[in-house]
């Protein structure tokens, strides 16, 4: 039996894929502002999260209306539960991409500190886990949504390999500390980033399985 | 929101909510929710009924098939189930009501507190006195409040007033109708609302002291507010009593009961702890049914 729900479950949906889209495009954004050097990209990445912004109180409303007027059960319910947990995951990440353009702004201005590969493979991974993350959503694929979190694990060494060579540098030369911070800010940035897509996946997986993937230690607590 | 202030870490959760059954896959079974919305005493309080393999015809047509259910003490379960699953037809054989229809066949065993109703020593009026049954549409008899209320104590012959007055005075507070007729106890339950009309046999039913209360969609016919005081009702009588309702409201069965039996074309597919079956039951068809994609 086809619902009318199903409809407004799908409008949802899409409206959620749309938010979605838009911090993927942040995120390149800000990778490119980063590794290119551009104080053009880096201001239309903080314009967009004004998009971001409006999306996210759309999204919440709609997630509110359908559970007060449509009173769901089990995966529906599910379903909404989780995209209230989404859409803020997603506007955070929109607000890492913004804090990265502004950083960008200021770091392009000065002597460059970092090789920009870096940047690339950092800001290539989370872009991938996001997109991953929400594909998972999308098609409901609890294996992919399992391979994001497990990703986290390389962005978090691939995170602790930038901030150690910030470190080496600012040991090496006192005069680009102010520099090296800013990149440790903006490295942060992206782990973070991919810490939200880690959260998304936890999320497809309840959605999906009606299971509570998060904080695994509590878990392994209980079985011991 | 501006990012480089972290958020703060979330506040630990509150009271457990014990895990029953087997998962369907590894999950977490620790502070499940912080709410306990189902007493961890009533998931682990003894079945006070007890449904084992039962089958039902209606002449030649089956309609239980090998029904195995527990209730447990002080809890209410629902049943619940498109028209003509069955819920309805095992409601009635709690107390034997089926065999009052002609053509119908009962296999299995109902035990009450491990006796079985189905034993042919089994005296049926004395087994309705412990199982009272409230119905879809409210049937007050055409007497006063008073004698609807004392109408069970007196077919069994109690005559003293005294104990009949306490008893009307703490049934009609038990079915939370005391304070809207106390000063006409004497005026016909035919002059009352529906929703006072229903309550009102709960009260005729609970007059007995039955340990089971049986109810048949009892707020079907009632609007919003009725309703609502029907609900806050079983809450209450839960402490005391054991609660069965069929319902077709799954909002009303989410919201009232603690152990949720869905029901399909004569067989019980599914039986669970109410938070669990609305929030991810294990069956697709249970699933279907409660999000009303079924058809």
């Amino acid at each position: 039996m086809t619902r009318h729900f199903d409809a407004e479950l799908k409008d949802l949906k899409s409206g959620l894929v749309a938010m979605a889209g838009q911090v993927e495009e942040m995120i390149d954004l800000a990778m490119a502002a980063m590794v290119r050097r551009s104080d053009a990209l880096a201001e239309h990445v903080m314009e967009l999260d004004r998009r971001v912004d409006e999306m996210e109180i759309a999204l919440d409303r709609a997630c509110i209306d359908l559970l007060g007027l449509r009173a769901p059960f089990a995966t529906d319910l599910r379903l909404l539960a989780s995209s209230l947990k989404i859409v803020p995951q997603l506007e955070r990440i929109g607000d890492h991409c913004k804090n990265i353009g502004r950083r960008a702004l200021i770091l392009n201005r000065q002597t460059q500190v970092l090789n920009p590969d870096y940047f690339q493979r950092m800001g290539g991974a989370v872009r991938g886990m996001v997109r991953d993350a929400v594909d998972a959503f999308l098609n409901g694929d609890a294996a992919l949504a399992r391979s994001v979190i497990a990703a986290d694990d390389t962005v978090d060494e691939l995170h602790l390999k930038i901030f150690g060579e910030l470190l080496r540098l600012m040991i090496q030369d006192p005069l680009c500390i102010e520099r090296a911070s800013h990149l440790i800010i903006v490295n942060k940035n992206f782990e973070r980033i991919a810490d939200h897509a880690t959260n998304i996946a936890e999320e497809v997986l309840f959605i999906l399985e009606g299971v509570n993937v998060k904080h695994p230690y509590l878990r392994q607590e209980h079985l011991d | 929101m501006e990012i480089d202030d972290p958020r703060p870490v979330a506040e630990p959760l509150g009271r457990l909510s014990a895990a029953v059954g087997t998962p369907p896959t590894p999950q977490l079974r620790l502070r499940e929710s912080p709410l306990a919305i189902t007493d961890a005493a009533v998931l682990g309080a003894p079945p006070v009924l007890e449904v084992r393999n039962l089958d039902l015809w209606y002449g030649p047509q089956q309609a239980l098939f090998g029904i195995d259910l527990d209730v447990r003490r002080n809890s209410v379960l629902a049943l619940i189930g498109p028209s003509g699953c069955g819920k309805s037809t095992l409601l009635r054989c709690l107390n034997r009501m089926n065999d009052l229809i002609d053509g119908v066949r009962i296999r299995g065993q109902v035990l009450l507190g491990g006796e079985d109703l189905y034993d042919p020593a089994v005296d049926v009026i004395s087994l309705r006195k412990r199982m009272g049954m409230v119905f879809q549409k409210s049937n007050p008899f055409p007497k006063t409040i008073y004698e609807n209320v004392a109408y069970g104590l007196r077919i069994q012959g109690e005559r003293d007033r005294r104990v009949l007055d306490e008893a009307v005075e703490r049934s009609l507070q038990g079915a939370g109708l005391w304070e809207e007729v106390r000063d006409r106890l004497d005026q016909s339950a035919l002059g009352l609302s529906g929703g006072q009309q229903q309550r009102l046999c709960i009260a005729r039913a609970l007059a007995v002291r039955p340990e089971v209360i049986l109810m048949d969609e009892p707020c079907s016919a009632l609007d919003p507010i009725a309703t609502g005081r029907i609900e806050e009702l079983i809450f209450e009588l839960k402490k005391e009593f054991t609660i069965v309702i069929v319902t077709h409201n799954m909002q009303q069965a989410a919201r009232v009961s603690d152990f949720t039996a869905f029901f399909w074309l004569g067989k019980l597919v599914e039986t669970d702890v109410t938070e669990r079956m609305f929030t991810n039951p294990r069956q697709r068809i249970t699933e279907d049914y409660i999000t009303g994609r079924f058809g």
